[in-house]
């Protein structure tokens, strides 16, 4: 089985973001994989523990991807493949997403294609279900679980709000994983050795063999949400009761309930 | 010079840390308050591949350099000083004393298994007679045909519940002047029979560790067993020593970064006089002296770590490394319980743990009495390290990762 993971390098999920004129900016934080992805990585690597076969990390974004990219590697993907083109910046989701589905059939496709459920820097969540759409194959999103997988046919539950849902889908398919999956595991020694020896090819759009993709969206300004104002108030009475029905009524005065 | 950590160095350090932060920090606290080791602790870092982490993969371990067992250590006693303390027995002063001085038998009897964390290692030196006074300590090894009957009790043994191999240091020859020339090393099984183990209660420190005795009556060890020669176990023990102290200074380096993160937090969170009390000077002062001394600290661990890679002789830098990071963890742990008021008298806070944790490390592995002679005595040309009979191994990558 032929399993593509897409990762990619976010600022750490600890970082304090700022927005500076309409820009974001995360100051110095350190840069990690997103989280998300560590789990869809986790679910990548249990599908070919189970099925046979090799899991490539496939990322796109500048030098600084790497660091995910290795991270996937050792956590044991076999292989990983950079997509890093200067035009790329500032792109939006759906040229994300052009890009990645012409990267993975210059990789030649694979039977299963995973990917976090969101970014945690842009928290869009839309380029698994794109990529899918381009690629034309089916999309199952919000996987919590993989309750069966043959070499033709994924059965898997989405968590959603109401419940969970199971759903079946033939392969090739696109899967974005959730975390309930299960805590992805932390890289092995062995593979950080692999990882840090790893050479990772490099390839420009071109390579991927389509035109520049522009954006469709844009982002024009950018607001940090406006500081709120809280004011503390302690309620005061002779016994429970009695602060319980003051506190009861200040709240419906303020039409919290 | 290049200061530079390697892409494996940062990416192990960021492993330990992951899984202190997932798996240690939230709980470390009820477990202290427990006075009991997380049943989890020693078979997760044994799993990891911890437990091995400088061993050479021929060995069963995973075959990194000596810089790397200081990061991880420093990752380790971020967390609590129980984990290092785990790494200094197995790792310091008994996995790399195999390493320095057994023979390639024992290292497959021995050091494979405690490489790969499915046997744990101790350090017998300290008696209840003699702490700092190694050359008079009284356990005894007597020859029987093949073997030794050793007798004797081992008090303040880390590990001692845990451990599988205690390698012990005990007296084989009683006629001679210079009485650190009659000691000698074995390892010592705990299930041989003879040997009894428990633990010490009501400990200021480490409560989250085991610390112990191991007794032993007319134990039968065989030959195959003693580590080094006969008269050769004064040596061994300080050579491990060279090898534990690094340990000890690389995780007080990382008890100072935890007091250090605690304390600017606190500094910016708390407000005192209508000002976060980060903003007062004295406040100021307490933070940029930790600060100084987490980067002193692991300057001299570095250079420590360095040297054994390049298979230079250490006693000096590594005593010194130890010494400095080991009283600046003290302090620091101190302050920054001040600079949390009385919140950090309390446990609801981790820095009375720190504080409680890093007195430990002033006293063992050489009090920082013995390390302040010691440095004294090399300036005053009282003491010259003499070539060891086996040395530890400098870092060789390729015979290191060789899957053999
Ligand atoms: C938590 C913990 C874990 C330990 N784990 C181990 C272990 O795993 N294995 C092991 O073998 N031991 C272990 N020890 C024991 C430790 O190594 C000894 O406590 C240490 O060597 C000091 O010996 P002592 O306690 O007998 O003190 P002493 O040697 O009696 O010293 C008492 C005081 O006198 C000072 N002193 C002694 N000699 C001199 C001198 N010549 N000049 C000036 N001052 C001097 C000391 O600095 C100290 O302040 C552990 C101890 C602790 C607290
Ligand atoms: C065991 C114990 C018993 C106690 N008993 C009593 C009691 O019976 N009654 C009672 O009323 N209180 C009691 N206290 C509370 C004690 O008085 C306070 O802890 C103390 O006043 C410090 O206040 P704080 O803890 O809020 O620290 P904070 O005032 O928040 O101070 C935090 C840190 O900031 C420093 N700091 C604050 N302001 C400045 C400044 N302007 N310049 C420089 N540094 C500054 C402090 O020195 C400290 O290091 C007790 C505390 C303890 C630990």
């Amino acid at each position: 089985m032929k399993i593509i993971v897409c990762v990619k390098q976010v600022p750490d999920s600890a970082a304090a973001m700022s927005v500076e004129d309409g820009k974001i900016s995360w100051g110095d934080a350190p840069l990690v994989i997103n989280p998300w992805d560590e789990y869809a990585v986790e679910a990548a690597l249990r599908l070919t523990e189970a099925q046979g076969g090799d899991v490539i990390a496939l990322s796109l974004g500048d030098e600084n991807a790497k660091e995910a990219i290795k991270h996937a590697l050792a956590m044991g993907c076999s292989e990983a493949i950079l997509v890093n083109d200067p035009a790329m910046a500032g792109a939006d989701t759906q040229a994300v997403a052009r890009v990645l589905a012409a990267a993975i059939q210059k990789i030649g496709g694979a039977d299963i294609v995973v990917f976090g459920k969101q970014a945690i820097d842009s928290d869009v969540g839309a380029t698994p279900s794109m990529v899918a759409r381009l690629l034309g194959w089916p999309a199952v999103t919000l996987v919590s679980e993989i309750v069966e997988c043959t070499q033709s046919e994924i059965k898997a539950s989405r968590a959603m709000e109401e419940g969970r849902q199971q759903v079946a889908a033939e392969l090739p398919v696109v899967l974005s994983i959730v975390k309930d999956y299960g805590e992805p595991r932390y890289p092995s020694f062995m593979g950080i050795r692999k990882a840090a020896r790893a050479s990772v090819p490099e390839w420009t759009v071109a390579d991927t063999g389509i035109d520049l993709p522009s954006a469709v969206v844009t982002w024009p300004n950018v607001m940090a949400p406006p500081e709120r104002e809280v004011t503390n108030e302690i309620i005061e009475g002779s016994n429970p009761e009695e602060i319980a029905a003051k506190l009861a009524d200040k709240i419906m005065e303020e039409k919290v309930l | 010079m290049d200061f530079n950590l390697t892409e494996e160095h940062r990416m192990v350090q960021k492993m330990v840390r992951d899984f202190t932060h997932k798996e240690v920090i939230p709980t470390i606290g009820e477990w202290d308050r427990k006075q009991e080791m997380a049943p989890h602790i020693l078979p997760r870092m044994g799993e990891l591949g911890i437990l091995g982490i400088n061993i050479p993969v021929r060995y069963g371990g995973q075959g990194f350099d000596y810089i790397t067992l200081g990061l991880v250590c420093e990752e380790l006693e971020y967390a609590d000083s129980t984990l290092r303390v785990v790494m200094s027995v197995h790792m310091g002063l008994n996995s790399m004393g195999l390493l320095q001085w057994g023979t390639e038998d024992q290292k497959q009897r021995f050091l494979v298994p405690q490489a790969k964390g499915e046997k744990y290692g101790a350090f017998g030196l300290t008696e209840p007679g003699a702490g700092s006074d190694v050359a008079n300590l009284t356990s005894t090894a007597v020859k029987d045909g093949r073997d030794y009957i050793l007798n004797g009790e081992k008090m303040w043994i880390s590990l001692a519940t845990k451990a599988h191999n205690v390698l012990v240091v005990a007296r084989t020859d009683f006629s001679l002047e210079k009485k650190s020339n009659g000691l000698t090393a074995f390892m010592v099984e705990t299930d041989r029979d003879g040997v009894t183990v428990g633990d010490i209660h009501g400990k200021l420190g480490v409560r989250a560790g085991s610390t112990g005795w191991v007794a032993m009556q007319d134990v039968r060890i065989p030959e195959e067993n003693r580590i080094g020669e006969e008269g050769e176990g004064f040596k061994i023990a300080m050579s491990c020593l060279d090898n534990g102290r690094y340990t000890v200074g690389a995780g007080a380096t990382g008890l100072i970064r935890a007091c250090l993160d605690a304390s600017v937090k606190y500094a910016n969170e708390r407000e005192a006089f209508g000002r976060p009390i980060g903003n007062f000077q004295l406040i100021k002062q307490k933070i940029g002296i930790m600060k100084r001394d987490y980067d002193m600290a692991r300057m001299l661990i570095l250079r420590a770590g360095w040297m054994k890679n390049q298979g230079l002789r250490n006693t000096m830098e590594t005593s010194m490394a130890k010494w400095f990071a080991t009283d600046a963890s003290f302090k620091a742990a101190s302050e920054a319980i001040q600079v949390h008021g009385a919140y950090g008298f309390s446990d609801e806070y981790p820095v009375e743990r720190f504080l409680r944790n890093s007195k430990g490390a002033v006293i063992y592995e050489g009090s920082s009495e013995v390390h302040t002679l010691l440095q004294a005595d090399y300036a005053l040309g009282y003491r010259k390290d003499r070539p060891l009979r086996c040395e530890l191994p400098a870092y060789d990558p390729d015979f290191w990762q060789d899957e053999v």
